[in-house]
């Protein structure tokens, strides 16, 4: 047995390069149960981040006692990660919404399907009479639902209403992933696969926490790094997390430089001459302009923007550019960061000067931190297009409405789709008059709550949310539809490695709680959306026509589906692309060399990194990519926030290993409850020193924006950066407060900054300047942080281990 | 030699549009992108007077007075809300586009001239006031169909 609080990466399978990762199936049946008296075994992945684990849900009596990991999918070998483990009990939790609420007056009640639904039909059809009417939409979606549920929520906005107002909270999560891309190499897909982890020599780590966010993919390179000829590891972050412990260099740079760093290591590749003469040549465009502009940074100057050691960064430009097959994969470090995708993109030329794409081993993860938030960038409920297509083609937006069966002009293409952003703010002005939020919790996760709060709560503003629980969100709404969620519906979703899992209904949802998909076309029935010969625009009735219908729009794409089934996935995931000619799928991409750069087939024209300005097509064309990918060179820039006399420190914000977004499911589990019951705030011995506060002291933590408290825990973050998790919103506050109305000093984003990045639009969410006042002594207790993860106290603290007991008691097993 | 002139006239219209972007920014700081961006470009301009300032001083000692009506106000102050906006960012588009052309005009004079050194200056800041105008034209054509067709 594995408490897998205590070790939520559990035992070691040391493998060596080149061969198969062992399977080591992890489960956690509660209530007594055992396998032996499952009824059911159901297929389906994780839903509490990107990893796409497969796992097969235990039923007994109707009703989810567990979970497995499949043996034998391609991802995970068996393994699950301990939110997977233990948060699916969330499903089961009392205050689970069961029947839809509408507002009357300054409360909430219960209602039916009938009334709640009418409301939202009554008010859109008033809003889409009259010239510009689809300008009083916005859609806020998720990157937790399944492609079947993007894809009918995409048709409804863009060829139903016909507005560009439509994002998901992959804005916040994986916009960067997708717009360095695109940059690129011309269109959104992952390059490489998960299988470059067997094959590695080298391992980097940029801004990415990997052992808390994927811890999957965390046990798969540490079971590389304990077996024979292990890869080296660099790791750049702010904290001393899992992985920068792990590494044999940690840069742990100062918040808001990537751009300088990657400029500095870049340099330093090219002057050594460790770069591919002949890939550089043959596949890319722009070397002489990245030269150009890397060679005002050599490493001293680097060493000082970004406070590091000069001898560090020689010595991660060493790791990077002798090894001959380097991993890398980037996360929120870089995404949530100053010039977001410009320095993603620096990441893209490493690999790119190197060679090191299309190969095993050389392998590249612009990652995700949701489930499926691929699939809302595949299926256009975000800000981009169905089949990653560019709205500035206008073939392309024929291609939408000849599939539709619609004008091309409904079709919202003279300018690029909405971003989460600007939804809000035109949210703020008062012409969109309606907001339709589905399975995300923006009253918590977005920048400067308190500004969010008094959008949300303009009487003038109608909003509709789609959840499973009265979030912080859903309790400012005029209209709360209850979702059925995970194991209570059929669907699929796609994970970073481009790998399809199909995820299938287990029990009944509860109460008169709906499958998001039934929810969207019950509201397309409602407003009787028609196509261009008065059908229906919408056909579908299930999950598996939708499925079917989302495979001809990627026909031909990137992203091409058309050889993949239900039945297939039943058996287990399947690589995009997916064709009559490669039926199993495709492990990487760009084995030979040739990107989706084609002017007709790239999914974007391009951005200057700087400032954001669009690239037209006729020069997109004058470039004559013929195939080659783009190596981006921009120099580097301060953050449009740094500190002050009066804001001194920076704050940066990020997750924990035991808790996913807000808390909505993860915080209704008992062993991830108690394993991170209350925020924290993390302080580097010196600067605990210096403000003369010790281990579990209150700390109110100040920006421009608000105020937090929180409890000090003094360990490995830089000195002058705090850092806060950013799950805890106010659902479960200790003084009851509710959104609207009482304290707000809990959630992270209280004090984060509303600024965005230029290209992908990706909030700033790790570059705040605050400043910071004891408030209490600690009366001996520690900060109420995990001693697992970047939170751990260093050695001989004295603090208790953090520990889940026997309630936490999971088996793994061997082949 | 009238270059002095239009290097004057050229070092004036970036200190303008430099200010101007200041203002702008300002005036609309509740649209952060507008605001970051401007801040980011208002610098950029100011970088641009600066390099002109040594050749405006050297070849003003060849001119002779400068012509009538030589300079133009393209911007008389901000406005509020989405269609202010709109019409604040196209007021910068026509003060970057008068830099944009002088540009080229001075480009062109520094050949005539054998005058590798302005030419370098010209080349590299050029691409930038190029790079505003792409700026400023994809923030409007984002900005028009909400200000102009939705907001009340």
């Amino acid at each position: 047995m594995v408490d897998r609080i205590a070790d939520p990466w559990g035992p070691r399978t040391p493998y060596g390069p080149g061969e198969r990762w062992p399977v080591r199936v992890d489960t956690f049946l509660a209530d007594g149960h055992t396998e032996a008296d499952v009824h059911r075994w159901v297929p389906s992945a994780s839903i509490l981040h990107s990893n796409g684990d497969a796992m097969d849900i235990a039923v007994v009596d109707d009703r989810i006692v567990g979970v497995r990991g499949r043996a034998g999918d391609r991802i995970n070998h068996g393994r699950v990660d301990p939110k997977d483990l233990y948060g699916w009990q969330a499903n089961h939790s009392p205050d689970r919404l069961r029947r839809p609420l509408v507002r009357e007056g300054d409360r909430l009640v219960e209602t039916d399907w009938d009334t709640a639904m009418g409301r939202i039909v009554a008010r859109s059809k008033e809003l889409l009479d009259g010239p510009g009417g689809w300008g009083h939409f916005g859609f806020y979606t998720s990157g937790q639902l399944f492609l079947e549920e993007y894809y009918t929520l995409g048709v409804i906005g863009k060829a139903g209403i016909g507005t560009p107002h439509m994002d998901g909270n992959t804005r916040l999560c994986t916009a960067t992933a997708a717009a360095a891309l695109k940059a690129s190499f011309g269109t959104d897909g992952q390059p490489g696969s998960y299988t470059d982890v067997d094959h590695c020599d080298a391992i980097a780590l940029w801004g990415h926490n990997v052992a808390e966010t994927q811890t999957v993919l965390w046990m798969r390179m540490l079971d590389r790094r304990r077996g024979p000829n292990p890869p080296a590891m660099l790791a750049v972050d702010p904290r001393a997390t899992p992985v920068a412990r792990e590494a044999d260099v940690h840069l742990a740079l100062r918040n808001g430089t990537n751009q300088a760093l990657l400029n500095g290591l870049l340099r330093e590749v090219i002057h050594r001459g460790w770069y591919d003469e002949d890939y550089v040549e043959a596949h890319t465009l722009g070397f002489e302009k990245l030269c150009q502009v890397v060679e005002d940074y050599p490493v001293a100057k680097v060493a000082d923007i970004c406070d590091l050691k000069a001898a560090d960064i020689e010595r991660a430009a060493e790791l990077l550019g002798r090894s001959e097959r380097l991993l890398s994969t980037v996360l929120q470090g870089f995404y949530q960061s100053n010039q977001a995708t410009a320095a993603s993109c620096q990441v893209n030329n490493l690999h790119l000067i190197r060679g090191m794409l299309g190969r095993p081993g050389a392998g590249l993860y612009q990652m995700n931190g949701q489930p499926t938030a691929q699939n809302n960038r595949e299926c256009g409920a975000d800000g981009d297009l169905p089949g990653l297509r560019n709205w500035a083609n206008e073939e392309h937006i024929a291609e939408l409405a000849r599939l539709w069966n619609v004008e091309v002009d409904k079709i919202p293409h003279w300018a690029p789709p909405t971003h989460a952003m600007q939804i809000f703010r035109y949210a703020e002005q008062g012409s969109i008059k309606l907001l339709w939020i589905s399975a995300t919790n923006p009253a918590v996760s977005l920048p400067d709550l308190a500004r969010i709060r008094r959008i949300l709560a303009n009487p003038e503003l109608f909003v509709v949310v789609q959840d499973l629980f009265l979030t912080e969100t859903a309790e400012l709404a005029d209209v709360v539809l209850p979702a059925a969620t995970w194991g209570e519906k059929t669907g699929t979703f796609t994970s970073v490695d481009r790998t399809v899992h199909i995820s299938d209904k287990a029990v009944e949802p509860p109460g008169e709680a709906r499958p998001d998909l039934d929810i969207f076309l019950d509201y397309a029935r409602r407003m009787d959306f028609r196509d261009r010969d008065g059908k229906p625009l919408i056909t579908w009735t299930g999950p598996e026509e939708v499925f079917e219908a989302w495979k001809e729009c990627s026909r031909g794409r990137p992203c091409d589906y058309t050889a993949i089934t239900y039945d297939k996935l039943r058996t287990g995931g399947v690589q995009w692309p997916c064709t009559d000619e490669h039926p199993d799928g495709t492990e990487r991409l760009y084995t030979d060399g040739v990107f989706n750069t084609d002017p007709d087939y790239c999914e974007s024209y391009g951005h200057d990194l700087a400032t954001g300005a669009e690239l037209l097509p006729g020069e997109y064309r004058a470039k004559q990519p013929g195939g080659r990918a783009f190596l981006h060179a921009t120099p580097y820039q301060p953050s449009p926030e740094v500190p002050s006399d009066e804001f001194p420190l920076l704050l940066t914000t990020g997750r924990t290993v035991y808790q996913f977004h807000t808390r909505t499911k993860t915080g209704r589990a008992t062993q991830l409850v108690h394993a991170a019951p209350e925020s924290w705030v993390e302080v580097n011995p010196a600067d605990a020193d210096r403000l003369g506060v010790a281990e579990g002291d209150l700390l109110r933590i100040e920006s421009p924006r608000g105020a937090v408290r929180a409890r000090a825990r003094i360990c490995g973050v830089r000195p002058g950066v705090l850092f806060v998790p950013f799950h805890y919103g106010y659902w479960d506050a200790a003084d009851g407060a509710a959104p609207g109305e009482g304290r707000h000093d809990r959630a992270a984003n209280e004090l984060t900054i509303t600024a965005w990045d230029p290209v992908s639009k990706q909030p700033i969410f790790k570059v705040a300047a605050v400043r910071v006042v004891k408030e209490a002594d600690s009366d001996g207790r520690p900060a109420p942080a995990p001693t697992v993860g970047g939170s751990a106290p260093p050695e001989g603290s004295g603090i208790p281990a953090t520990v889940g007991g026997p309630a936490a008691e999971a088996p793994s097993r061997g082949e | 030699m009238h270059l002095a002139h239009y290097l004057g006239l050229l070092h004036k219209a970036q200190e303008r549009l430099g200010d101007a972007f200041t203002e702008v920014g300002k005036a609309h700081a509740e649209e952060p992108d507008v605001f970051h961006t401007c801040e980011k470009l208002a610098t950029q301009c100011r970088a641009h007077a600066e390099k002109l300032a040594p050749f405006a001083r050297r070849y003003a000692e060849e001119a002779p007075a400068e012509p009538d009506r030589l300079h133009s106000e393209l911007f008389a102050g901000t406005r509020t809300g989405p269609i202010g906006l709109l019409r604040d960012l196209q007021d910068l588009y026509l003060m970057a586009a008068e830099c944009d052309i002088c540009w080229t005009v001075v480009g062109q004079a520094a050949y005539g001239a054998r005058d590798e050194d302005l030419l370098g200056v010209v080349k590299a800041c050029e691409q930038e006031t190029a790079m505003q105008l792409k700026w400023l034209r994809t923030r409007m054509k984002q900005a028009a169909p909400q200000a102009l067709v939705v907001a009340e």
